[in-house]
């Protein structure tokens, strides 16, 4: 087969063009930082607060958004009910909608006087928008399509004769989806509840107009790194950066590591 | 010699799929590369059409040396196990292809193409199908097409890749017979891959076994299966039965007349139809017994097993026309003398 | 057995796989309720919002000069971008379907990677590098050069954003599609180009369109990454996410939304032309497939 040379020659040099050169630009920069200099920023209590705020958010946001997306993913797959295509095409929304746009409107919804907002308020006396909880909502949002998009094909693949086997042996409807269903989908579940979090960590568009940005109490990680740019804290920023960049990492070989696992368990390696 | 490869090796990691490999293809010859499926014909095939390169050795097609050359240049004619016909192209326009990205120069008119197109489609019988898509065919009929096309740049070899795997056990008799007729007909040189001994040794005129990366032997389907070169190839090609005399006794065997003074070997491999059994008349002297038989056609297969043995896999397997069985009137249970007629000696 | 595992409708038709009538309900009811809550409702807030003082706010709203801008800028930030995304994501599937190579899996995560870094340090890292205190930064401001807070630090960080949309549309499909076809052209002597046009490309146009689709509608849409570089200058480094952005800190809701919709109408097309593509893919698979199988 010819082409290997150019193309592989095109695809590295613009990979280190784009990501690799500007990606270890953070790195260099860290690294001017002393171990001190370093701690002394990560260390101080704003930051703190804002990495509990961030990874908090997101993880919280992640398992909401992993039930929400398992029943969804059900009812598309397994019932048939109208509208239903409809449905399964806006659930891509998210990752078609512009981010500035989804917090913009998710704030208008969820604020005190909005359409849903109001209703929480008015019966629970609850405040969604410019509070932590309006952080997790934006999250869920964002969140929502990567579960149901790692759920679904294997719901739809899951051979139904194991549900059959399973009732012919007198298992109730509830013990086959326990033991039976669930142990098929609860890998990829994981795996969409990986990627939601991993998003909604470094998530900043969606969150920030409905977050209120209070330091301490809902400051996120990215929008601290930008308020550092703005005042030229440059190492500071740097040092934010690098951390989160290292906590994507970790994250990523952690999903890379769940997938392999989950292939190699379900016997496709 | 058409096809000439030397000293052929290739690894992928730490697995070796070829070993040293030599072969010589004569021109016009219709050659089976037969072996169990991970042995390396599959790859030697593809190295043979460059669309794999082997770590060691050359591979020379009408005295050209072509081991660097890429496929475009080879001009070999390659026919793909699951045919590959390309999926966006009408019959006629998968057959035109190879004829429509030839250089301007040496391209012939459309006319032309069209021409030649249908010609090639009335060999294979298909011209009828010539503006359907392949998803609107057959295996059998994609599998002509797949052969029309690689036809159409009249190459000077034809490989094929398990041209008959694919498809229904009476679709490939059909093809197989059609196969050898068409080679009959075009005379160029053809190399097919199959892991069905019966294929090869009904279709090929040389049969090249393989196994773990080497060449066990080469030859004519009789030769092969007349004269087995080792206990692979004896038990590959067709039916036989093992009697390793360490194992299993010589009282019996000797009976049988199996074991003579000039025996070669400790592992005797004998053919179904050179055992030859009769009732048996005086019951002490039997050795075994018949257990059941199967119809297979025009022949018997006879299970007879050994008395007093309790390893129903030491059965021993007979074979022999269904009128001389009926003619020896024996039931399920009758002691039976054993006769070996012939036996390949092993080590 | 394929077809009925395939077809969820005929499944819960069975017997045995029927969930309790009350149970298919609330399932159903949940499903609605929370894609209603947030999917349906924030699209149509966005209309509402948009239309709240007429049709004359808001079709001035999007003709202001500063808007028009945006979309200007935005139109030339996509004709940048997806040209340069599109010719790397085919380079890579080609190199990484078609060959192997040791570092592949390497390379496949790092193609992924920008996936996984958030927008805001995307901005970040191109900010260390151009930026007025970066490594070239003084040879930039010697040479009058702006690259930060200008329109081509705009076009790098939206690189980086949608580096893997179209190569990783393409991977999983060129190696399922195997070598088979480009194998059987190069043997009936097409040269690697035609190879390309002839048999690679048709096969693969759908998940290609796809990609240019998704990476498009990110190119168009990316708020974090730009927001980093771009200043906010108006009229001159806002996109029309920033615009919005910037519209609706000022309390012009109408503007944000005005805009927003413009987006969203956007996020719309994209999520059609989707739904038609993976349709077409579908269709395409099954003819693939033969018919016995």
């Amino acid at each position: 087969m010819p082409g290997f040379r150019p193309a592989i020659g095109l695809t590295l040099v613009y990979l280190a063009l784009v990501v690799l050169i500007p990606l270890s630009a953070l790195l260099l920069k860290s690294m001017q930082l002393s171990l001190d200099e370093y701690w002394a920023i990560l260390s101080n209590h704003r930051v703190q607060a804002s990495f509990r705020v961030s990874f908090g958010s997101a993880l919280i946001a992640a398992a909401v958004a992993a039930l929400f997306g398992f029943i969804i993913a059900w009812s598309l797959v397994r019932y048939t009910f109208p509208g239903k295509r409809l449905l399964d095409a806006l659930i891509d929304l998210p990752f078609a909608l512009p981010t500035a746009v989804a917090g913009i409107v998710l704030a208008t919804i969820y604020e005190a006087n909005g359409w849903v907002g109001k209703l929480v308020m008015d019966n629970f006396g609850i405040q969604i928008a410019y509070k932590p909880l309006g952080i997790v909502v934006a999250l869920i949002f964002i969140g929502l399509p990567f579960v149901v998009r790692t759920i679904e094909p294997v719901l739809q693949e899951l051979d139904t004769a194991m549900e059959e086997a399973a009732a012919s042996l007198g298992a109730t409807r509830l013990q086959a989806f326990i033991k039976v269903i669930l142990p098929n989908i609860l890998p990829a579940a994981i795996t969409g509840f990986a990627l939601a979090f991993a998003r909604g960590v470094g998530e900043y568009g969606s969150v920030i107009f409905i977050a209120g940005n209070m330091p301490y109490i809902s400051e996120i990680v990215p929008l601290l790194i930008i308020t550092k740019l703005e005042q030229y804290e440059y190492a500071g920023a740097t040092a934010i950066g690098m951390t989160m960049l290292i906590l994507s990492f970790v994250l990523l070989l952690l999903i890379n590591g769940l997938q392999w696992w989950v292939r190699r368990r379900s016997g496709q390696l | 010699m058409s096809i000439s490869v030397s000293h052929i090796s290739k690894n992928f990691g730490a697995f070796t799929a070829l070993d040293d490999i030599n072969l010589d293809i004569p021109e016009g010859e219709l050659v089976a590369l037969l072996g169990p499926s991970g042995c390396g014909k599959t790859t030697l095939l593809r190295i043979i059409a460059g669309l794999e390169q082997a770590d060691q050795g050359d591979v020379f097609l009408k005295g050209d040396k072509v081991t660097d050359k890429p496929v475009k240049n080879r001009h070999i004619g390659f026919v793909f196990q699951h045919y590959a016909l390309f999926r966006h192209m009408t019959v006629l326009d998968n057959v035109a292809f190879g004829l429509r990205v030839k250089p301007r120069k040496e391209r012939p008119s459309e006319a032309g193409i069209v021409k030649k197109v249908h010609a090639l489609l009335e060999l294979v019988q298909l011209d009828w199908l010539n503006d359907r898509f392949p998803d609107q065919l057959s295996g059998g009929q994609r599998q002509r097409i797949a052969l029309a096309r690689a036809l159409a740049v009249e190459p000077s070899v034809l490989l094929l890749d398990e041209p008959f795997g694919a498809l229904d056990a009476s679709v490939r008799k059909d093809l197989r017979f059609w196969l050898r007729n068409l080679h009959h007909e075009l005379n160029v040189t053809s190399v097919f891959v199959t892991h069905d001994q019966e294929e090869a040794m009904e279709v090929a005129n040389r049969v090249v076994v393989l196994n773990n990366g080497r060449i066990e032997q080469q030859g004519s389907p009789s030769d092969i299966y007349d004269h087995p070169a080792n206990a692979f190839v004896s038990q590959f090609i067709g039916q036989t039965n093992v009697f390793d005399l360490d194992e299993q006794g010589t009282d019996w065997l000797e009976a049988a007349g199996l074991l003579t003074p000039h025996q070669e070997g400790k592992i005797a491999h004998v053919r179904p139809h050179d055992i030859v059994i009769q009732k048996s008349t005086a019951d002490n002297d039997a050795f075994v017994t018949l257990k059941n038989w199967q119809h297979l056609g025009s022949l018997i297969r006879i299970e007879l097993i050994k008395n007093g043995s309790s390893d129903s896999n030491a059965a021993v397997y007979a074979e022999m026309p269904n009128d001389q069985f009926k003619r020896l009137q024996l039931s399920k249970g009758d002691k039976v003398e054993l006769r070996i007629r012939h036996a390949h000696w092993f080590h | 057995m394929n077809a009925i595992s395939a077809t969820p409708f005929i499944a819960s038709k069975k017997l045995t796989l029927a969930d309790p009538d009350w149970v298919r309900y609330a399932l159903i009811g949940l499903t609605l309720g929370i894609m209603g809550m947030f999917l349906v409702l924030p699209l149509a807030t966005v209309l509402i919002e948009a239309f709240a003082k007429g049709w004359s706010t808001y079709s001035a709203s999007l003709t202001h000069p500063d808007a028009l801008a945006a979309m200007r800028l935005t139109v030339l930030v996509a004709v940048i971008t997806v040209p340069l995304t599109t010719v790397f994501g085919v380079s890579a599937a080609w190199a990484i379907a078609r060959f192997e190579f040791r570092g592949k899996s390497l390379l496949i995560t790092l193609i992924d990677l920008p996936f996984s870094v958030s927008p805001v340090i995307a901005g970040l890292i191109y900010v260390l590098i151009f930026g007025a205190q970066g490594w070239l930064g003084p040879w930039l401001s010697e040479h009058d050069i702006k690259i930060i807070f200008a329109v081509p630090g705009i076009i790098l960080a939206t690189l980086f954003v949608t580096f893997p949309f179209v190569a990783r549309e393409l991977i999983p499909l060129m190696q399922e599609i195997g070598h088979e076809e480009e194998e059987a052209a190069l043997s009936l002597g097409a040269s690697g180009w035609q190879t390309f046009f002839k048999v690679t490309l048709p096969n693969i146009k759908w998940a290609l369109l796809t990609g240019v689709l998704l990476c498009n509608a990110r190119a168009m849409g990316e708020f974090g990454a730009v927001s980093v570089v771009s200043g906010h200058i108006r009229g001159l480094t806002n996109t029309l996410p920033l615009h919005v952005e910037v519209s609706y800190n000022e309390y012009d809701f109408v503007g944000a939304f005005a805009c927003a919709s413009l987006l969203a109408a956007l996020a719309i097309v994209t999520l059609v032309f989707k739904t038609i593509l993976e349709w077409k893919r579908s269709q395409a698979l099954k003819a693939s497939r033969p018919a016995g199988e």
